[in-house]
């Protein structure tokens, strides 16, 4: 890949990411999330940083596919962008749910188990993002992989947080199981 | 009870020329889309009222030949001025604001469409309704196959404003058009065996898409039902419409039932079987999730749902600065006209 090709992926990756927000805009402007455009914007926003990190666990997959590895210079990226939606979905919560009302937070967090589990996943996602950087890297060495497979611990949380909420229909949290579990998988089968 | 209902219900053959003509039958049905005049008026006054006029606002009346112009209107506001403070303390009606048409149609759980609460709008289209009826058996003398014109037939269509509460804590306000489920139960003459009312909804996966999904844990069909107190209670209502017009697929159509005390999910949709019995119904959410879902499902902030707290709700429309989170009242604010259904029932075991 030469550079300018480079260039152009993570402009594309750029775009395609942040694309949600100007659309998520202008459903609220249009009315079409209500009643509730709250938990309409929250439910999206957490299924943008779903399928960001099932982009970015997807890099290690198809370099060892296409034997390129290009695709590890944009999982950074990638993973970037799914603690910045996981963030957001969090802000939403808080913001449009609970209405920054912490005595209501604190409840909400003590009695709905899946609120925990997607916490924690964001939690995990934490010290990835901030030891992302190149320098980082460096610093920590062989430990930085280590540290990293913490991505692993929030793809599990992050399906708790979806099985939790099952009520009677379970094909949404299956299919999100069967993308971030997959990806799981081919890694263990890689090892074995 | 007309004599044609006896005769319906002793199971005789009905005579071609005994069966009401289509052109009747939507004459008496257009009657409820009459409503909407007088439901439009109904909620204008409550708009504009003085908020210290607290007479003023909706309330349950059938008016099917008002008409918009100004000495019917004004009649009619008197009429909903008196009609209120005699239904107020029934529980009948809330000066609540009313959750917009748009909203109350369009965010539905209807699981029989989907499972998001954009699906009943969405697909429900396809459901038809006509003809309809509705399967009585079990405990009661009459039992039979009856339809929908000839269990409306005798009923004075009402208003009733209430407040609908979700097991998911969220509410909405409502004006419901109906008549209350216990007048009708009574045309059946249930025995003294029939301790419960078993509801059974419409089946029908050719028109119901959420009932082919691969992975819904619903065994089909949908099951609701309460105990023969409950059912004649005066709030138990029968909706055949809302907000002055015919009940929309997804709300239900053609006749629901409504327990405003009650989770929402105990007011079950697109009824087609009534069956009295002297054992409590195994219903839907119960034998899916029965530590989630009890029998009962009594609106009560003090027991909550083993994944969420019951304690309040959000009103909706809530908006994205306001998500209008306001306190869950006991048996939704209708405890004081169906507490002494549940005294000395331990409401925690039985929730």
């Amino acid at each position: 890949m030469t550079p300018a090709q480079r260039i152009a992926a993570k402009a594309a990756i750029w775009l395609v990411a942040l694309l949600p927000l100007p659309l998520l805009t202008l459903s609220v402007l249009r009315g079409a999330l209500e009643p509730d455009p709250g938990e309409a914007i929250v439910h999206q926003l957490g299924l943008c940083a779903l399928w960001l990190l099932a982009a970015s666990l997807a890099c290690t997959p198809l370099r060892q596919l296409s034997g390129s590895v290009e695709w590890l210079r944009l999982r950074r990226l990638l993973g970037l962008f799914s603690f910045f939606y996981a963030c957001l979905h969090l802000l939403a919560f808080a913001l449009f749910i609970v209405g920054f009302n912490w005595q209501q937070l604190l409840t909400e967090l003590s009695e709905r188990a899946y609120i925990v589990a997607g916490l924690a996943a964001v939690i995990c996602l934490l010290p990835l993002a901030i030891t992302s950087t190149r320098s980082w890297q460096r610093r920590l060495g062989r430990r930085w992989k280590v540290l990293h497979r913490l991505v692993y611990v929030a793809a599990l949380l992050v399906m708790v947080h979806m099985w939790w909420q099952v009520r009677s229909d379970y094909g949404e949290a299956l299919f999100y199981s069967a993308l971030l579990g997959g990806l799981l998988l081919v890694r263990a089968l890689r090892k074995a | 009870m007309s004599s044609r209902f006896k005769q319906f219900a002793a199971g005789q053959k009905i005579p071609a020329s005994e069966i009401t003509p289509e052109p009747v039958y939507r004459a008496r049905r257009e009657i409820i889309a009459g409503l909407s005049a007088a439901a439009a008026m109904a909620v204008l006054p409550a708009a504009c009222a003085d908020p210290g006029d607290k007479d003023a606002g909706a309330v349950a009346v059938s008016m099917p030949g008002a008409r918009t112009d100004g000495a019917a209107h004004h009649a009619a506001e008197l009429d909903y001025k008196a009609a209120t403070a005699a239904h107020r303390p029934h529980g009948f009606y809330t000066d609540e604001a009313l959750t917009p048409y748009s909203d109350a149609t369009r965010y539905n759980n209807f699981y029989e469409f989907g499972t998001d609460k954009t699906d009943p709008a969405r697909y429900a289209k396809n459901l038809s309704t006509e003809p309809w009826s509705v399967v009585v058996d079990g405990e009661a003398e009459k039992t039979g196959t009856f339809n929908l014109e000839d269990i409306l037939r005798p009923h004075t269509l009402e208003e009733r404003i209430y407040r609908l509460r979700c097991v998911e804590a969220w509410s909405m306000v409502i004006p419901w058009i109906g008549f209350p489920l216990g007048a009708m139960l009574e045309r059946f003459s249930p025995t003294s065996r029939a301790r419960y009312v078993r509801f059974e909804t419409l089946q029908r996966p050719s028109e119901m898409r959420g009932q082919r999904s691969k992975f819904g844990t619903i065994d089909w069909p949908y099951v609701e039902g309460l105990t023969m107190a409950e059912a004649m209670h005066p709030l138990t209502l029968i909706a055949t419409g809302m907000y002055g017009k015919h009940l929309p697929n997804q709300n239900g159509a053609p006749l629901r039932l409504v327990v405003p005390w009650k989770y929402g999910f105990k007011s079950i949709k697109s009824i087609v079987r009534i069956s009295f019995s002297e054992k409590m119904p195994r219903t839907t959410w119960n034998l899916l999730a029965p530590h989630e879902y009890g029998f009962y499902a009594n609106v009560n902030p003090k027991v909550d749902h083993p994944r969420w707290s019951q304690a309040n709700e959000r009103r909706l429309p809530s908006s994205l600065f306001n998500p209008r989170r306001i306190a869950t009242q006991m048996f939704n604010g209708y405890e004081a006209q169906v507490g002494a259904l549940y005294k000395g029932l331990d409401l925690k075991k039985n929730f």
